[in-house]
C-alpha cells in the first residue's frame, strides 16, 4: 500500500479523473458485465453442457433404434430424413423441466443472489439505479432464455444433420417442405419458446427481490413452473387454462404444419407479454422502496 | 457535553456540510436502531462515528447512502437530499458498508471492473488505469488476478477500500475499515485516510476501536444505543472531560489535606498516593504547595481521561449489547 502516491495522478484529463457527464441512463457496459458474469459462473457452463446433451442424446438413441433402410415404415424413415427433428424433438423434452430449470437458477441468481453475497449493496451505492437495475437485469434473463433454446437447436442441429442429413422435411399437415425453409420454421419455433421462458424470467424476477436467498428463489419459481403444468393438465379447471403461462408453451408445433396455424402461437404470445408486464412491474413495485438490509 | 452540537450547527450552513442529519430514525419493529440523531459533518473533516456494537453505526450509514429508508427524519450528503438525490450525489461518495463483498469466483480485478463498468459516470477509456491505481493503492497490485475467494480477511478488506477509491471521491463513507487488517495494515489504512483528508476529502469512518480514531480524527461523534450522545470537534469532545492531578508520597493524609485546601475536587486515596481534579488549579502551584507543607513528592501526574475512558464513561461499561 503505498499511501503517498496520488491515485489519480496518470490519468489522461477527461473530465475530473475519469468522471464522464453520464448521458445515458441505460449502459451497454453494465448489461455485458451482467453477460459476462452468467457466462462465466461455472455452474452456468454445466448447465449448458446438460441442455446440449439431451439433443445428443435423442439423435444417437433414435438412429441406433431405428430400423434399416427399406425395411421401416415410411412414416419413420420420411421424418428422419432430416435432421431437423432433432432440435424439435428436444425442445418439446426439455421445455418440461431442463429449460425451466435454467432460467429458475438464472432468476434466484439475478437479485436474490447478489443480496446473498452483499453485492446488492455496493451496487446500488455505486449508483445503479434499482429500475436500471431490475431492467439490466431482466435484459439479461431474456438474453440467457435465447442462449438456453439456442444451445438446445444448435447442438440438435449439429447431432441431427451429421447422423440424418439435410432432406425435406416432413410438416405435421403431411406436406414435404425444403431444407431451407425447415431452417427457417425452427428459428420461429426457437423465438417462440424462448419469449415463454423470457415471460417466466419475469416471474422468477420477482420472487428473486423477495428473498435473499438465491436456492429458494429458484426452488419458488420450478414450484410455480410445475403447479402450472399440473393444472394446466386438469380438465376440470380448463377455465383457468387460458391464463396458464405454460398453456400454450406446447404450440409451437403449430409452426410446423403447412401452411403455419397461428391463433394459438399469438396467443401463447399475448399470456408471454401479460406475465412479462405484471410481474416486471411487481418485481420493480417491490424492490424500488426495498430497505436493503443484507 | 452536548453543547458543541449547536455551536457546529449554527456556525455551518448545510451547504458547508459533507453530512447533515435531523432527527434520523429507524425503527425495525417496535425497536428504534437508531433514534433522532442530528449528525453535523463538516467538509473537509476526519469524522470518527463510534459506538459499541449494535449501537446503530451500520444502520445509520446504510440510511445515509440510500439503502435503506428512514422511518422518521432526513438527511442530505453533500447538499443533496437523501434517497432523492442519491443518483446525483452518490457518483462522488465512496462507501464501505459492513464489510467487503464481492463475487467469489470472480479475481479482485474482475470484481473491481464490474463495479467500474456499473458506474455511468466513470469513463470507460481509463477503467484500466483507475483500477490499476486503486488495487496498488491498498497493495493489492500483485494479487489481483486471484479468484475473491481465495483472498484472506485482510486482502477481502482492502479491496473493498479500492473499490471505494475507483472514482476521485469528495466524501468517503467508511464502515469499520480496519476490521480484519493486520497492525501493519491498520497503519496503511490511517496514512490512507490521512493522505486522503489533506487531498480535501471529507472521511466519515466508524469504528468501535478508539485508538484507531484517536489518532486519525479532526472529529468525534458517539453513538450508544441508537441515539448519538456526543458529537464535536476532537477537541472539544475531549475538553468536556476533566483532567486528573495524581500525586504519589508516602503521606497520603498530608497530601489530601493540601489538595482540599487548594480547593481540588474529589480528593481521595489511591495506591501509593492520592488524586484530585484539579478545576483550574495550576499544577505548578499544587507542587509548590506540596513541597511547602513537607510532603515527599515522588510523582506528580496530571492527565485527561483517554479516550477510552471517555468512550466508556458515555456509552456504558457493560458488555452486554442492548436490544
Ligand atoms: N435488518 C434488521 N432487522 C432488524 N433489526 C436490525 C436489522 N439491522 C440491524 N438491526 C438492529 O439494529 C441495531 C443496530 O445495528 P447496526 O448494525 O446498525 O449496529 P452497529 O453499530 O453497526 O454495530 P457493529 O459495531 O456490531 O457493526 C441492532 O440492535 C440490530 O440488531
Ligand atoms: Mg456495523
Amino acid at each position: 500500500m503505498s499511501a503517498a502516491e496520488p491515485v489519480l495522478a496518470d490519468v489522461p484529463e477527461r473530465g475530473p479523473g475519469g468522471r464522464v457527464p453520464p448521458s445515458r441512463w441505460l449502459s451497454a457496459r453494465l448489461l455485458r458485465s451482467e453477460l459476462r458474469l452468467i457466462a462465466g459462473r461455472r455452474r452456468n457452463q454445466m448447465g449448458l453442457l446438460v441442455l446440449a446433451a439431451v439433443p445428443v442424446l435423442i439423435a444417437v438413441a433414435v438412429r441406433l433404434s431405428s430400423p434399416r433402410e427399406g425395411r421401416g415404415p415410411d412414416f419413420l424413415s420420411s421424418i428422419t430424413s432430416n435432421g431437423l427433428f432433432v432440435p424439435l424433438a428436444a425442445l418439446g423434452v426439455e421445455l418440461g423441466l431442463f429449460l425451466p430449470l435454467a432460467i429458475a437458477m438464472l432468476a434466484g441468481d439475478a437479485v436474490a443472489g447478489e443480496a446473498n453475497l452483499g453485492t446488492l449493496r455496493y451496487l446500488l451505492t455505486v449508483p445503479v439505479g434499482r429500475t436500471r437495475l431490475l431492467v439490466t437485469k431482466y435484459a439479461s434473463l431474456m438474453i440467457g432464455a435465447l442462449w438456453g433454446v439456442a444451445v438446445v437447436v444448435l447442438a440438435g442441429a449439429i447431432a441431427g444433420i451429421a447422423l440424418f442429413g439435410t432432406g425435406p422435411m416432413l410438416t405435421l399437415s403431411g406436406t414435404e417442405i425444403s431444407f431451407g425453409s425447415a431452417v427457417w420454421r425452427v428459428v420461429l419455433v426457437s423465438l417462440y419458446i424462448a419469449a415463454g421462458l423470457a415471460a417466466l424470467g419475469a416471474v422468477g424476477l420477482f420472487i428473486s427481490t423477495l428473498t435473499e436467498q438465491p436456492l429458494a428463489a429458484t426452488v419458488a419459481l420450478m414450484i410455480f413452473t410445475i403447479l402450472s403444468w399440473i393444472a394446466d393438465s386438469v380438465p376440470q379447471i380448463s377455465w383457468l387454462h387460458p391464463w396458464l403461462l405454460v398453456d400454450q408453451w406446447m404450440a409451437f408445433g403449430d409452426l410446423l404444419r403447412d401452411p403455419p396455424f397461428w391463433d394459438n402461437i399469438a396467443r401463447g404470445l399475448w399470456v408471454d407479454v401479460a406475465y412479462a408486464v405484471v410481474f416486471g412491474l411487481l418485481a420493480w413495485a417491490r424492490f424500488a422502496g426495498k430497505d436493503i438490509t443484507s | 457535553m452536548t453543547q458543541p452540537l449547536e455551536r457546529v450547527q449554527t456556525s455551518a450552513s448545510e451547504r458547508d456540510l459533507a453530512i447533515a442529519t435531523r432527527g434520523l430514525t429507524k425503527r425495525f419493529g417496535a425497536r428504534a436502531a437508531v433514534d433522532g440523531i442530528d449528525l453535523v459533518v463538516p467538509r473537509g473533516s476526519v469524522y470518527g462515528f463510534l459506538g459499541p456494537n449494535g449501537s446503530g453505526k451500520t444502520t445509520t450509514i446504510r440510511m445515509l447512502l440510500g439503502l435503506v429508508r428512514p422511518s422518521a427524519g432526513t438527511s442530505s450528503l453533500l447538499g443533496q437530499p437523501i434517497p432523492k438525490g442519491a443518483q446525483a450525489v452518490l457518483p462522488r461518495v465512496g462507501s464501505l458498508v459492513e464489510g467487503p463483498a464481492f463475487h467469489p469466483y470472480l479475481s479482485g480485478r474482475a470484481n473491481l471492473r464490474r463495479l467500474d463498468a456499473a458506474d455511468l459516470a466513470a469513463d470507460p477509456r481509463t477503467s484500466r488505469q483507475r483500477i490499476d491505481a486503486a488495487l496498488d493503492r491498498v497493495g493489492l497490485l500483485a494479487t489481483a488476478g486471484k479468484r475473491y475467494r481465495a483472498y484472506s480477511l485482510g486482502m477481502r478488506q482492502r479491496l473493498a477500500i479500492a473499490a471505494a477509491l475507483l472514482m476521485p471521491r469528495e466524501l468517503l463513507v467508511l464502515d469499520e475499515p480496519t476490521n480484519g487488517l493486520d497492525p501493519q495494515g491498520t497503519r496503511e489504512v490511517r496514512h490512507l485516510v490521512a493522505s486522503l483528508a489533506s487531498d480535501g476529502t471529507t472521511v466519515f469512518v466508524s469504528s468501535h476501536l478508539l485508538s484507531e480514531v484517536e489518532q486519525m480524527c479532526t472529529h468525534l461523534g458517539v453513538m450508544s444505543d441508537g441515539r448519538l450522545v456526543t458529537q464535536g470537534s476532537t477537541f472539544e469532545v475531549r475538553g468536556g472531560a476533566a483532567p486528573t492531578a495524581r500525586v504519589l508520597t508516602d503521606q497520603p493524609t498530608v497530601a489530601a489535606r493540601i489538595l482540599s485546601e487548594l480547593g481540588l475536587n474529589g480528593v481521595e486515596a489511591v495506591p501509593g498516593g492520592v488524586r484530585g481534579t484539579p478545576d483550574g488549579v495550576a499544577p505548578e502551584k499544587i507542587v509548590a504547595a506540596l513541597v511547602e507543607g513537607g510532603v515527599g513528592v515522588k510523582e506528580f501526574t496530571v492527565t485527561s481521561p483517554s479516550l477510552e475512558d471517555l468512550f466508556v464513561s458515555l456509552t456504558g461499561e457493560g458488555f452486554d449489547v442492548s436490544g
